[in-house]
């Protein structure tokens, strides 16, 4: 049977987005990634992916993880929508077409 | 510099009084430089000196502001025993430098105290505040 490349393209978009781990990055840390608001990165955990997008955009990881290899307290991180401090944080186990969100914190205050 | 209609400047001063003694917190969502809602947020830390978003419902709201085609316009928060200007705990997170920073401070309860900030890697900025009689 003839194949259109529209009946195709279904299948085709979702094996490009199972390709990687989608990261959004936020404003401030643009600066590590030419200005990319979406990058791909690669890991079995979240702290695996972190050092994956170290490798290529040169320092992001110091904003997100402390010395004592920590997520900062005032980044948000999700995966697939869900705020990692309640699924494990830097040990969260993530897989190809999932989603991480990167946002900072909104908090601050007189003290 | 802040152009800010009437009515967004009186609902973030509502939202600052109504929750003294804690600290309010909340976003102006706008379009082109102009307010187009106010949308006051839970202060998770429901504390008279500190304030933080929380983590689900902001992803949310932020979320319904990029689906409007909107933008985050402004960041605003009260303090409540002290003057309207970011404290060193303000600039440290600060995170958002495309947002303005609105304080209001509600230390007196007969004047009003209603300042804008841009916050660039440590650096505040203050900004003259234009109020406008209607949102457009």
């Amino acid at each position: 049977m003839f194949v259109t490349p529209t009946a195709r393209l279904p299948h085709l978009v979702k094996e490009e987005s199972q390709m990687a781990v989608q990261v959004r990055i936020p404003t401030i840390l643009r600066r590590y990634t030419g200005e990319a608001r979406i990058v791909e990165g690669k890991g079995d955990t979240l702290g695996d992916l972190f050092f994956d997008l170290d490798s290529r955009f040169t320092g992001i990881r110091g904003d997100l993880v402390t010395p004592a290899g920590e997520l900062h307290r005032f980044v948000n991180i999700y995966v697939n929508d869900e705020d990692v401090r309640f699924l494990g944080g830097l040990a969260t186990p993530i897989a190809d077409g999932d989603t991480v969100t990167i946002l900072p914190a909104v908090a601050g205050g007189a003290r | 510099m802040l152009t800010i209609d009437q009515s967004t400047y009186d609902e973030i001063v509502a939202h600052a009084r109504r929750d003294h003694p804690d600290e309010a917190c909340g976003l102006v969502a706008g379009r082109e430089g102009r307010p187009t809602r106010v949308i006051p947020m839970t202060n998770a830390a429901r504390s008279p000196t500190f304030y933080e978003m929380d983590p689900l419902e902001q992803l949310r709201v932020f979320r319904d502001i990029d689906d409007a085609g909107e933008d985050l316009m402004v960041i605003y928060h009260s303090h409540t025993a002290t003057e309207a200007y970011p404290s060193r705990t303000d600039i440290t997170i600060a995170g958002y430098p495309d947002a303005h920073y609105v304080l209001v401070s509600t230390r007196y309860a007969d004047e009003e105290e209603f300042r804008a900030f841009r916050i660039v890697d440590g650096v505040v900025t203050e900004e003259p505040v234009t109020v406008v009689a209607g949102r457009e």
